[in-house]
């Protein structure tokens, strides 16, 4: 808080402060292009992160309690088996529900790979139960062996073969997008740091006159501070609010077949980019200066 | 005030002073002359902090310069007013911001001090180029603007390094009656110049004593000058 205090005080300080030092146009428009540029990709990488975060937790959620039974038998036998299915699940603990899933569902569920109209009926398909099990869970080598007695076709999968990986994959994903947002904090504040340094040494003279008619150093610093704060604050509003617009004209889930399902913000998440500016902001401020008392530190 | 004690100054390898002592008396008014190169200009470097002695000690106000920390050396050149040859001005801002850049530094309301600032400008004859920028401006208008911003924080030494190097006779006697004014006002005054003929119309109106750097040290000159 107090750190925020001081970049707000340093925004709002007298003008006439700041313009100590001439106007620089080259990297001006460096720091705001560099901020602008940097809050885009890291509204990009916030969407990836939130996005992950959301499918790890629904992955890690929806798989976690549910299983399903295929059963694959004979023409004519399939009903038979179904019902033994259900019948023994029924009286399975652990189990809270199960249900046969009907044609049209799995048609939808198929439709993604094989297109829509597909004859379910004619194909054949092995057909699936669905159950979810009750907080405490099943004995699923239990289980196995039962369906094995009463419903030789049927095979119990309980997702965990695959769903660890998901899971484990979407989190790494999650992780790695916090770690761009950082890595692309530190590029800024290394940019910011750099376009500094190239302002001070072209300023020399003034720090020069400054320091002749007794300024402090961090006067001096104040009058690059704000300047390199404002510009990354500007850059990095336009930048959050283009990668914004970027994200919210991404193809929908529903129309994009699936595959980079909620790739972007949701409901409240949307207020997460509008972070991104005054973060840029700080970072500026601090890279600025510890950039500038570092250099005046050498001027007599 | 601005006290030297026995030092020395080096300067690429080469001893540019040595075993300088002086302590600079309230209210008086010296030059400080020599050869181009005598290190006239370290001097005055040595006496505002822009140069720490290779041997000795400088005193400012009582303070050892060694001892001194960044914000103290800043806070002690308020008391002391520059006035550089080539005036040394942010070409960017106008007159007026120049003048009242000491004033900014320290923290001052500049809008608080714009009649003492507008006082100033008519002192030196320069109110109708308050607007003008530095580079639009003769060389005696900048050496004037340069001495009225020396003052601007009241300091009680103003030094001057060749303050008349580049303007005509007429203007460099104009410049010397301003800073005649000032030690009139009681203000201590050290003008090095080389100028023989401005030392003498100083002595003319007041008890300047005189230093000539030779050979690397200093000497009070006799009364050839």
């Amino acid at each position: 808080m107090r750190a925020l205090t001081r970049i707000v005080a340093v925004l709002a300080a007298e003008p006439e402060a700041s313009r100590v030092v001439p106007p620089t146009g080259f990297t001006a428009r460096l720091t705001i292009f560099s901020s602008a540029a940097m809050a885009f990709l890291a509204v990009f990488a916030m969407a990836l992160s939130l996005a992950s975060g959301r499918l790890a937790d629904r992955w890690g959620d929806a798989l976690a309690r549910t299983a399903t039974v295929r059963i694959s038998a004979p023409e004519g036998q399939m009903e038979a088996q179904a019902d033994a299915v259900l019948a023994v699940l029924r009286t399975t603990p652990g189990v809270a529900t199960a249900r046969l899933i009907p044609d049209d569902e799995q048609r939808a569920l198929l439709e993604p790979w094989f297109g829509p109209g597909l004859p379910v009926e004619t194909l054949p398909l092995p057909r699936l139960v669905e159950l979810t099990e009750t907080p405490d869970g099943m004995d699923a080598e239990a289980l196995r062996l039962r369906l094995a007695g009463e419903a030789p076709g049927a095979v119990l999968d309980d997702h965990t073969r695959w769903r660890r990986p998901l899971v484990r994959a979407a989190g790494r994903l999650r992780m790695l997008g916090w770690l761009s947002i950082g890595l692309i904090g530190a590029t800024m504040a290394a940019m910011i740091t750099l376009s500094a340094n190239a302002a001070l040494a072209a300023n020399a003279r003034v720090i020069k006159v400054l320091r002749l008619v007794g300024a402090r150093d961090v006067f001096i610093a104040r009058a690059f501070v704000r300047r390199f704060t404002r510009r990354a604050l500007e850059g990095a509003a336009i930048g959050t609010l283009a990668g914004m617009v970027a994200v919210a004209l991404l193809p929908r889930a529903d129309t994009a077949g699936g595959f980079l399902t909620g790739l972007g913000f949701q409901g409240a998440d949307w207020l997460w980019p509008l972070v991104l500016p005054p973060l840029a902001a700080g970072v500026a401020f601090w890279a600025t200066r510890w950039a500038a008392l570092r250099v005046l530190r050498g001027i007599t | 005030m601005i006290e030297l004690e026995n030092v020395s100054h080096s300067y690429g390898g080469g001893e540019l002073l040595s075993g300088i002592s002086l302590r600079l008396a309230p209210g008086s008014f010296y030059f400080l002359t020599g050869p181009s190169g005598a290190g006239k200009t370290t001097f005055l470097k040595l006496c505002y902090a822009e140069l720490l002695p290779s041997a000795g000690h400088v005193r400012l106000f009582n303070a050892d310069l060694r001892g001194m920390d960044r914000d103290t050396v800043a806070r002690t050149r308020r008391r002391i007013g520059v006035v550089h040859q080539d005036c040394q001005f942010l070409d960017h801002l106008p007159l007026r911001e120049n003048l009242s850049l000491p004033l900014l530094a320290a923290g001052r309301d500049a809008q608080a001090e714009a009649a003492n600032l507008q006082e100033l400008l008519n002192w030196v004859g320069l109110r109708a180029q308050a607007e003008a920028l530095p580079p639009q401006l003769s060389g005696g208008e900048r050496q004037r603007a340069a001495l009225a911003r020396a003052v601007i924080m009241d300091p009680d030494v103003i030094l001057a390094d060749e303050p008349t190097g580049n303007v005509d006779w007429e203007m460099s006697l104009r410049i010397l009656q301003l800073l005649v004014e000032l030690n009139r006002m009681g203000k201590t005054i050290l003008i090095a110049t080389h100028d023989l003929n401005l030392i003498r119309a100083a002595k003319a109106q007041v008890a300047a004593r005189v230093l000539r750097i030779k050979d690397r040290h200093l000497h009070l000159a006799g009364a050839d000058l």
